[in-house]
């Protein structure tokens, strides 16, 4: 591999890992604060898994660069504009309906885009959307659960849901959005076709939110530029705390 | 909502194939298919097992600890109800 399209590959690993570390990181957010405990465990499990998977792809991302740079170097001391995480993955959690309705969102994105990247010539990269497919099939009989109770729950549950996903709906053009070299990897059978992707997640939302009694929210304005490292105001405070200690204690570890 | 509110149920795991299930706890869930969810991230991240049962707790009928003198007592004093009253044959090594 040349060394342009090894650059595009570490970009593309550490945006996708970008991706996982943000929302792992706001889920894990509800560590004790969960709506009751057996949900705060469950919160906190899918937490993990999207922690997990960041490291995966971190670590891959650091072996692809071969120098002394790690996968903690990576989550831990990278600022603000350096992260290429999409918008959608860094909001702050708000009420649990927002959560669950940005959970849904991304874990329909991820069945299809993950049973995408499992078929990658990248055998790495194959070999994390596999591992991934098994735990969004889990996250996304969550999200689902969640979105058709409170749709169709009470006054209160159904208008703070369609709220949510009102104010989340600008959000969700980015994940179809592909960069240059996302392109470039996808024409070499390496990344995938994002866009190929839409009328699938449309069709599974709608589907799910006329189940949950919810409406289609209008499709008025949208926003992106997270994977150029233009943030919302949130993603900073929220690196803050997340870097704290490795920026305070370079190198510790437990 | 809060667990207070929410129905209790029994959470019981069979570890392997061909073993009973055992009961390992209790939770709450709005009903069973959510209660199924949770016993799987409380009971189930560590491979505990291949099989998860979830009962209302409101649908077991227990015995009542006071009723244990009149229900439960074994009567000793009819020996004849228990096996090792009756002297066994010598042909029979074990029973």
């Amino acid at each position: 591999m040349d060394s342009q399209s090894n650059t595009a590959l570490i970009n593309y690993c550490i945006a996708l890992g970008d991706d996982s570390v943000t929302l792992g990181h706001r889920l894990s957010e509800w560590c004790s604060n969960g709506p009751f405990l057996e949900e705060d465990l469950a919160l906190t499990n899918v937490a993990l898994d999207f922690i997990g998977r960041a490291r995966m792809f971190y670590a891959y991302a650091a072996e692809l660069e071969g120098n002394d740079r790690s996968e903690d170097d990576i989550a831990y001391l990278r600022d603000c504009r350096e992260y290429r995480n999409l918008l959608i993955n860094e909001l702050p959690n708000g009420d649990f309906a927002f959560t669950m309705a940005r959970q849904l969102m991304v874990d329909v994105f991820d069945m299809g885009f993950f049973t995408g990247l499992a078929k990658s010539r990248d055998t790495m990269l194959a070999a994390i959307a596999a591992k991934s497919i098994k735990e969004s099939r889990y996250h996304l009989r969550r999200s689902e659960d969640w979105i058709k109770r409170l749709g169709d729950g009470t006054e209160e549950s159904h208008e703070r849901t369609q709220a949510a996903f009102n104010e989340l709906w600008a959000y969700f053009p980015e994940m179809f959005a592909m960069t240059g070299e996302e392109r470039q990897l996808h024409n070499s059978g390496i990344a995938v076709d994002r866009g190929a992707l839409e009328e699938n997640w449309t069709s599974t939302m709608h589907a799910i939110l006329k189940e949950a009694t919810l409406s289609v929210p209008s499709h008025e304005w949208s926003i992106g530029g997270g994977r150029d490292g233009i943030h919302t105001e949130h993603l900073g405070f929220m690196l803050a705390e997340m870097q704290f200690l490795q920026r305070t204690y370079p190198g510790q570890q437990w | 909502m809060t667990a207070q509110t929410l129905p209790l149920f029994e959470i019981f795991i069979r570890s392997k194939r061909g073993l009973d299930h055992r009961h390992v706890g209790s939770l709450h869930a709005e009903d069973s298919a959510q209660a199924l969810d949770y016993a799987r991230d409380v009971y189930l991240r560590r491979s505990e097992g291949v099989s998860i049962w979830v009962v209302n707790s409101s649908d077991i009928t227990a015995s009542q600890e006071s009723d244990v003198a009149s229900f439960l007592d074994p009567m000793d004093d009819k020996p004849y109800r228990h096996a090792t009253h009756y002297k066994l044959p010598k042909e029979v090594d074990n029973m």
